[in-house]
């Protein structure tokens, strides 16, 4: 039943446009060119004039290259058997293992209901001191790593990967660098979470059209694992490359491009990956992370800026760490009053004192005399910097709290921190000083 | 049944063929397998129209068969709305959870109204009265209401009761009334009605100009820049300024009697907050849940586009039902800039020729007509009611000059812009002073607010000059003016979200609090020997307020502090301005 068609009429960026008949929106065809097959998927109909994006792109087909529809839309297939494997961004495998086809799931899954959502309320611990003890993270939360170019934000995901609590980790790469990938896969496999890994990747030689489809692979397959109750971690980077991707579709499709290019459903596009990010009532969970790098460190990029307005928050990787400033967990609130005691106090007091340092840090590079209170914050700001800020660290959330106390106890007297008698009582350190 | 056939599909959008005739914006089914996909006809040309589908349209397909309802999109008006949560397209989305599961799935839609339960109703005419389009028929009681079975709003003249139904319970769709024209023709009257969204409800004597204050318990809103019942506002803001908190806190405590909140395109996280919550949240003023008289209308991100589009109409209709009943409506919408997004993305597919920023040139008419159905309306039995609209705008980059901003801004109201950084600086709200403004009247004597937004704006100029020229730069009048305005902004325009008397400031409360910091700060003059003192003075000032804010107004508590605080500024007041 399955028709195979031969007649191209057009060929332009990496649409074609083949005349058939009785095809559905957003089908997958086969395209059988000289350098091998390839999938296609349906963009638009006009009658019969069907626009496919071809995955691998357009380079050598022939207008009679022969074209057969499968009949269904996008599927990956999903389950155990993916556990420690890695894929492309058409969900071929990359790591010579078997092509898995079965548990095959449609991607592009519609909207969870508002009302099976639950209010979040459990963190996810990294082991990071600037995310678990001053931004921390929350099941089902999506937040981007706002980042410019050449930080370490792939070390600081892969570091999360490693260290967060979670059963399964779904990583989608977006035009990443060769040797990036390897970092990845060999960070994972070194610590041994390969095992509970699945990963999409499309790497910046790549065609283009599959770097859209990696995060719909990514998330289809974390939705499915959450489904059964897993909690799950999904890692994408670099978004700024899907939106580059969109951009060239959306321009070869001559859509009035909106601001810098981009297509006007940028934000629905965007929203519609970042909102599966899910705790379902009475089943798993996604939590998702997303590198976003902004060209020209702009916060006000169309990128960034919609990211902004749909994601919780965002990390800001800036000189090589987490700024404390400029760095936001809007979820925070719902889970830091639950784990110690004074885990709100050290997030205030800490970041309050560390603004203090900077503004002091200012004065300094003006040249305004140092008081000993100025000496007192540039010691303790260098303190923070070395102990809290590393992204190399690995420390349980209590750890970091103590170390927190630390550093105040050693740079302080308790009534300089303005915190209030009975913590300082309970966790000043060295008795009463 | 009219049809007709798809054939050309674009992302949302699919553009049909038909035969004999088709009505613009009429509801259409789109027939694939056993599913029927509801869509809304937007353009005609010829012997083919373009409508936008308001579900997913993967898989669909040229030659699929379209069925036409000749309907327009509309709402069902009646008993049962409020304390209720629904789509764009008005289906309780805790049905659609019981059918669909975790997911909405496309083509699955529900009843908005339950239609077996039963209402305990009572007439108010008997047959004989003579009755016009939305005059009140009965009533039935729906939670802390009493909820009036209206004559259709859309007839047109005087009606003549025919017959209706004793006192007794009826349900949605049994008729409780027949009324007849002056042509002996009879027609029923349900408890429920339905009314095309994108219309407004005209059935009212006149529009009155909106004086009396809305208000918010905002004091920074209340006292500065005030909101009219009946009046429009906008609150632009960049992300992460805190719009959404902002209208959460509104729709808690303002004085309405019924919020509507639009959930436009936003966060779903946002959304869960507000349904799971709402129901545990006592409402003060009537002692019931807060969901008792909020119906919420629920389109996020990532739900379908078109009825993105259409939830913001959904909305308003409901809220002028309500204000029919001579009820005080708010409606919330959160963010009209998704809503216009919306229409962008479905200009961009009809391929029409864009204007600024890729926004369709109907932009600025269509946000001028929906901020227009606000309004206080006097109702024929003489009773008034208003629906105040409330749009929070979220500006590409935080940059205030794009096009939604711009066509809000000139026609609401009052304009509370958030700026990034008062919030970066932990100001709550973030509204700021400097730029915002309001067209309506505040409870607050003219002089005093005057004199308070004075001092505001010298404040902020002397921080300027202070970056450039240092603290020693200026004179010691100079800088008590600075804490003037600083303490001002402190103890007045920020308020605690998380202190339970703070958090909400009463009319009264206000304007006794800013006629008493006008006369004992604002407008005094004080002496300070140097710069440190003058600091210290205002600081121990600062803290004392900061107390009194939280304390409730009636407590001996409350008294003490401000004598403490009277004493406090008599020892170094010289003399107040003008008394």
């Amino acid at each position: 039943m399955q028709k195979i068609y031969t007649n191209i009429s057009q060929i332009a960026g990496d649409v074609i446009i083949v005349e058939a008949k009785d095809i559905g929106y957003m089908e997958i065809a086969q395209v059988y060119t000289r350098r091998g097959p390839s999938l296609a998927q349906v963009i638009r109909i006009e009658k019969d004039r069907i626009f496919l994006q071809v995955f691998a792109g357009s380079k050598g087909i022939s207008t009679g290259d022969r074209v057969r529809f499968l009949g269904h839309t996008m599927r990956v297939p999903s389950g155990v058997n993916l556990m420690g494997r890695i894929f492309n961004g058409s969900g071929k495998p990359l790591d010579n293992g078997p092509e898995l086809t079965d548990n095959l799931i449609e991607t592009g899954t519609p909207s969870v209901n508002p009302v099976k959502r639950i209010i979040p309320n459990k963190m996810v611990r990294t082991g990071l001191p600037m995310i678990d003890v001053f931004n921390s993270l929350v099941v089902s939360q999506k937040l981007p790593i706002f980042s410019i170019a050449g930080e370490p934000y792939n070390e600081l995901l892969a570091r999360i990967a490693v260290q967060a609590e979670t059963d399964i980790i779904v990583l989608g790469g977006m035009g990443l660098k060769y040797d990036d990938y390897l970092y990845f896969r060999d960070i994972l496999e070194q610590h041994g979470a390969l095992s509970r890994s699945i990963m999409f990747i499309h790497t910046a030689s790549d065609p283009v059209v599959e770097c859209l489809l990696v995060p719909d692979l990514s998330l289809a397959v974390a939705e499915a694992f959450a489904l059964e109750g897993k909690r799950t971690l999904v890692l994408l980077t670099d978004m700024t490359n899907f939106c580059d991707s969109l951009k060239e579709i959306s321009i070869t499709m001559e859509q009035i491009p909106s601001n810098r290019g981009y297509p006007g459903d940028l934000y629905s596009q965007l929203a519609s990956r970042y909102e599966k990010a899910v705790d379902f009532e009475g089943a798993g969970s996604i939590t998702i992370l997303a590198v976003t790098t902004m060209p020209g460190d702009d916060i006000t990029h169309p990128v960034p800026d919609n990211t902004g307005y749909i994601t919780e928050g965002q990390f800001y990787l800036k000189n090589g760490a987490i700024e404390p400033f400029g760095s936001l967990s809007r979820l925070k609130q719902q889970v830091n009053g639950k784990t110690r005691d004074d885990h709100r106090i050290i997030m205030n007091t800490m970041i309050q004192l560390f603004a203090s340092y900077r503004e002091t840090l200012e004065k300094q590079s003006m040249g305004f005399q140092m008081s000993d209170w100025d000496r007192k914050l540039l010691n303790y700001g260098k303190r923070f910097e070395e102990s809290m800020m590393p992204l190399k660290l690995n420390v349980p959330l209590e750890e970091a709290l103590d170390l927190g106390w630390k550093i105040l106890g050693e740079c302080f007297k308790p009534e300089e921190t303005g915190i209030r008698k009975t913590m300082i009582d309970k966790y000043w350190p060295h008795g009463k000083d | 049944m009219r049809k007709a056939k798809i054939t050309a599909i674009n992302g949302n959008m699919v553009r049909v063929s038909f035969d004999s005739l088709v009505v613009q914006n009429e509801v259409a089914y789109i027939l694939h397998g056993t599913e029927r996909l509801k869509s809304e006809v937007i353009r005609v040309r010829g012997k083919t129209a373009e409508m936008q589908v308001f579900e997913g349209t993967h898989d669909l397909k040229v030659g699929d068969d379209i069925e036409l309802t000749g309907d327009l999109l509309s709402v069902e008006l009646g008993p049962g709305l409020l304390g209720q949560i629904f789509d764009g397209l008005q289906n309780p989305l805790p049905e659609l959870a019981r059918r669909g599961g975790f997911f909405l799935k496309r083509g699955i839609y529900a009843e908005p109204l339950p239609d077996k339960k039963k209402w305990e109703f009572t007439p108010l005419l008997s047959p004989g009265s003579m009755v016009r389009p939305g005059e009140r028929i009965g009533y039935v009681p729906e939670k802390i209401f009493r909820h009036y079975c209206m004559a259709p709003f859309n007839l047109d003249g005087v009606y003549e009761v025919a017959n209706i139904s004793p006192k007794g319970a009826y349900t949605i769709k049994e008729p409780v009334c027949e009324i007849k024209d002056k042509d002996g023709k009879i027609t029923p009257v349900y408890l429920s009605q339905l009314w095309p969204v994108k219309i407004a409800i005209k059935a009212y004597v006149e529009k009155l100009r909106p004086t009396e204050p809305l208000v918010t318990k905002m004091r920074l809103i209340d006292s500065l820049f005030p909101v009219a019942r009946g009046g429009t506002y906008c609150i632009p803001g960049p992300f992460g300024s805190g719009k959404t908190v902002l209208q959460q806190l509104i729709s808690k405590h303002a004085d309405a009697d019924i919020v509507v909140i639009a959930a436009c395109g936003e966060r779903a996280g946002e959304v869960v907050e507000t349904l799971k919550t709402f129901p545990e949240i006592t409402d003060p003023r009537t002692g019931k849940s807060l969901s008792d008289r909020t119906v919420i209308i629920c389109n996020t991100s990532s739900m379908p586009v078109a009825a993105r589009e259409s939830s913001v109409y959904t909305a308003i209709t409901i809220a002028e039902y309500y204000r029919q009943m001579g009820l005080n409506t708010l409606l919330l919408a959160d963010s009209t800039s998704r809503w216009a997004q919306a229409m962008r993305e479905i200009s961009g597919r009809m391929e029409e020729i864009p204007g600024e920023e890729a926004f369709p040139a109907y932009l600025e008419s269509r946000i001028a007509s929906f901020y227009e159905r606000a309004g206080v309306v006097r109702l024929y039995d003489g009773s008034t009611g208003s629906i105040t609209v409330g749009g929070t705008v979220s500006p590409a980059g935080g940059n205030f000059e794009e096009p939604v901003t711009q066509a809000t801004l000139k026609v609401v109201g009052a304009f509370h812009g958030l700026s990034r950084q008062r919030s970066d600086e932990r100001k709550y709200p973030a509204i700021d002073p400097l730029m915002s403004w309001s067209k309506y009247k505040s409870f607050i004597k003219e002089e005093q607010l005057a004199r308070g937004h004075e001092v505001l704006r010298r404040a902020n100029d002397l921080a300027q000059m202070m970056k450039v020229i240092g603290e020693e730069g200026i004179s010691l009048a100079d800088y008590v003016d600075y804490l003037k305005g600083d303490f001002f902004d402190f103890v007045y325009l920020q308020q605690d979200a998380f202190d339970p008397v703070d958090e909400a400031t009463s009319g009264e409360r206000q304007a006794y609090v800013f006629d008493f910091i006008y006369r004992m700060v604002l407008n005094a003059e004080f002496h300070f020997e140097d710069k440190t003192k003058a600091l210290h003075f205002f600081h121990t000032l600062r803290q004392h307020f900061k107390g009194w804010n939280s304390m409730k107004e009636d407590s001996d508590e409350f008294r003490g502090v401000e004598a403490e605080i009277i004493k406090i500024v008599s020892e170094r007041t010289v003399k107040n301005r003008q008394d």
